[in-house]
């Protein structure tokens, strides 16, 4: 496995205050990778440092084998982009300002046309001649991501992908993530869609305030899940069970039970201990944490 | 990249609005001063204006010191300040800086197609102001500023450097802009930038007090093209106007430059 996004202490001051703050990321070639936090935990930040937009305050940036943002001439053509949503000329069609970027970027002339019409054809974007200002939220989001795929890329930084898609949309971007990692493109992607993250990425990491609070494979950071679920009637007997045995409180009373904070005491045990000490455990499960909860958790938010 | 930037700017169809409107106003006071018979009387009102109605092959001339003080300076700003801030408010930039399109170069090409409008416009406003010139006041040979007459391919390289003159003469205003649209995401900022470096020009260049810095101001030799019109011709300010622009040129780009490969892209 090679690196394809790696960073070293990366850290970016805005006067006082760390908008970044000691980040290190390892990005793998084939990975889905999502890098999640809450609005101003310096994800953006962390893409346009990447990108060469801003400069880092100090640390060191790998992408793609090269130093950033020093080598930015011979990486950033293998790496497609959507920061902060797309931006295009508002008197131009969608066309236009996918041929202006081409023509921008260098590309071959002969073949512009064919690769404006794949990359409008790949996001299903068909607006004809409709001037961009008049596109809807989730046309323009789509052109930002035909842009983006204008030519193959080993890399794709997505910010928001899915910010203003419509639930087919967000599905339709879902399957098409999906279907360029399997081509081999490597996918750093942030947003809010939680469940969507757990359903397509391999790995993830979490910001908050700026600092990197997990990073690891995505089933990983779910199955650090500590809880169980106890359904029973003797609700009151049971919290006196719960007292006895070490380590173990309760986290939550539900109507039909409890939530229960396991604490590193072995799942099988504790049930034992309910079970002998005469609670009618009706049911007794691991609690499956979402994406979401480990995030709530785990951002304080 | 130069290509793409002068194709945007061509396309744009505020440029040739603006165009046209530097060439209307000298139209405008020609058909005035057609329909009237009354120019300014003899070393008063703009240069050369006094000498149209009887003669028209002034008028390039005389329509390029009508616009120059003013007109022509904020048009030239509106066009520099916009180009980097106005890629910047529209987001525009940031996708175009990750192509990618190295900062330098995109200075340099967005500096080119700025200076390619200012020859533009200026050449435009010169020849509709000859056309004008020609079918309302006819062609003559040139009696010239000091008195004696210019034969008229005289006149035609004089102008011709009149044309290049006050080109770069707007080049300095286009630079400060330009440097101002590297500092600011608000097109209107960078061109309120540039003009107040403009007026504040002309007003020390008014003051008597301001003697001692009158030769180091932006504006001080703009108008220098009209001993260009003497005879013989009078080289010394024209001389000096395009070594200050160079200057300024140079100064305000160097700014502009090391601001812009420096700062973070955070619109």
């Amino acid at each position: 496995m090679t690196s394809v996004v790696s960073t070293r202490a990366l850290t970016k001051r805005y006067g006082s205050v760390a908008a970044v703050d000691g980040v290190d990321l390892d990005i793998q070639e084939g990975d889905l990778f999502a890098l999640l936090g809450p609005n101003g935990s310096g994800k953006s930040t962390t893409f346009r440092m990447l990108l060469g937009l801003v400069y880092a305050t100090s640390g060191e940036i790998q992408l793609l084998g090269h130093s950033m943002p020093s080598a930015a001439s011979r990486t950033l053509p293998h790496v497609g982009s959507l920061i902060e949503g797309p931006a295009f000329y508002p008197h131009h069609s969608g066309r236009a300002n996918l041929t202006l970027l081409d023509a921008s970027s260098g590309n071959g002339r002969r073949t512009r046309r064919a690769r404006v019409r794949e990359a409008l054809e790949r996001v299903r974007l068909d607006a004809g001649r409709l001037p961009y200002r008049a596109y809807s939220t989730g046309m323009k989001q789509r052109l930002g991501l035909a842009a983006a795929l204008l030519r193959p890329r080993r890399l794709l930084i997505l910010d928001e992908p899915t910010n203003g898609l419509d639930p087919s949309g967000t599905r339709e971007m879902r399957d098409l993530l999906l279907q360029l990692q399997r081509s081999g493109t490597t996918i750093l992607v942030s947003s809010h869609l939680l469940t969507e993250i757990e359903l397509i990425c391999t790995r993830a990491a979490i910001l908050s305030e700026g600092r990197l609070v997990a990073q690891s494979k995505v089933q990983d950071l779910l199955s650090t899940s500590q809880s169980v679920i106890v359904v029973t009637h003797d609700i009151a007997d049971a919290i006196n069970a719960v007292g006895s045995i070490p380590g173990v409180s309760v986290l939550e009373q539900t109507p039909d039970g409890l939530v229960l904070d396991l604490n590193g005491a072995e799942a099988s045990e504790v049930n034992a201990s309910l079970v002998s000490a005469g609670v009618g455990v009706r049911e007794f499960s691991l609690k499956r944490e979402r994406l979401e909860d480990v995030f709530l958790r785990l951002t304080g938010a | 990249m130069f290509a793409v930037e002068l194709k945007k700017m061509l396309l744009r169809p505020r440029t040739w609005v603006i165009i046209a409107l530097l060439a209307g106003l000298p139209v405008l006071v020609a058909v005035l001063l057609r329909v009237t018979g009354i120019g300014p009387r003899p070393g008063e009102g703009p240069a050369f204006l006094a000498q149209v109605l009887g003669n028209g092959a002034l008028f390039p001339a005389a329509a390029l010191a009508l616009i120059l003080p003013i007109f022509l300076p904020i048009a030239v700003s509106v066009v520099a300040g916009e180009s980097i801030a106005g890629e910047n408010s529209l987001g525009t930039l940031r996708y175009l800086l990750v192509l990618p399109v190295g900062r330098t170069k995109l200075l340099i090409a967005k500096l080119m197609t700025v200076t390619v409008f200012v020859f533009m416009a200026v050449f435009i406003v010169a020849v509709v102001a000859y056309v004008v010139g020609a079918s309302l006041f006819g062609i003559k040979p040139l009696p010239g500023v000091s008195g004696a007459a210019i034969a008229a391919e005289d006149a035609t390289w004089r102008t011709v450097v009149t044309v290049i003159y006050v080109a770069v003469s707007m080049l300095g205003v286009a630079a400060a802009a330009l440097l101002f649209s590297t500092f600011t995401d608000s097109p209107l900022a960078a061109v309120f930038g540039a003009l107040a470096v403009l007026v504040t020009s002309q007003v020390l260049d008014l003051l008597e007090a301001g003697r001692a810095v009158h030769p180091y101001l932006l504006t001080h030799y703009w108008l220098a093209f009209i001993d260009l019109f003497r005879f013989p011709v009078l080289w010394r300010d024209v001389v000096r106007g395009f070594l200050l622009q160079g200057v300024y040129i140079a100064l305000l780009l160097g700014a502009a430059w090391a601001n812009f490969t420096t700062k973070d892209i955070t619109s």
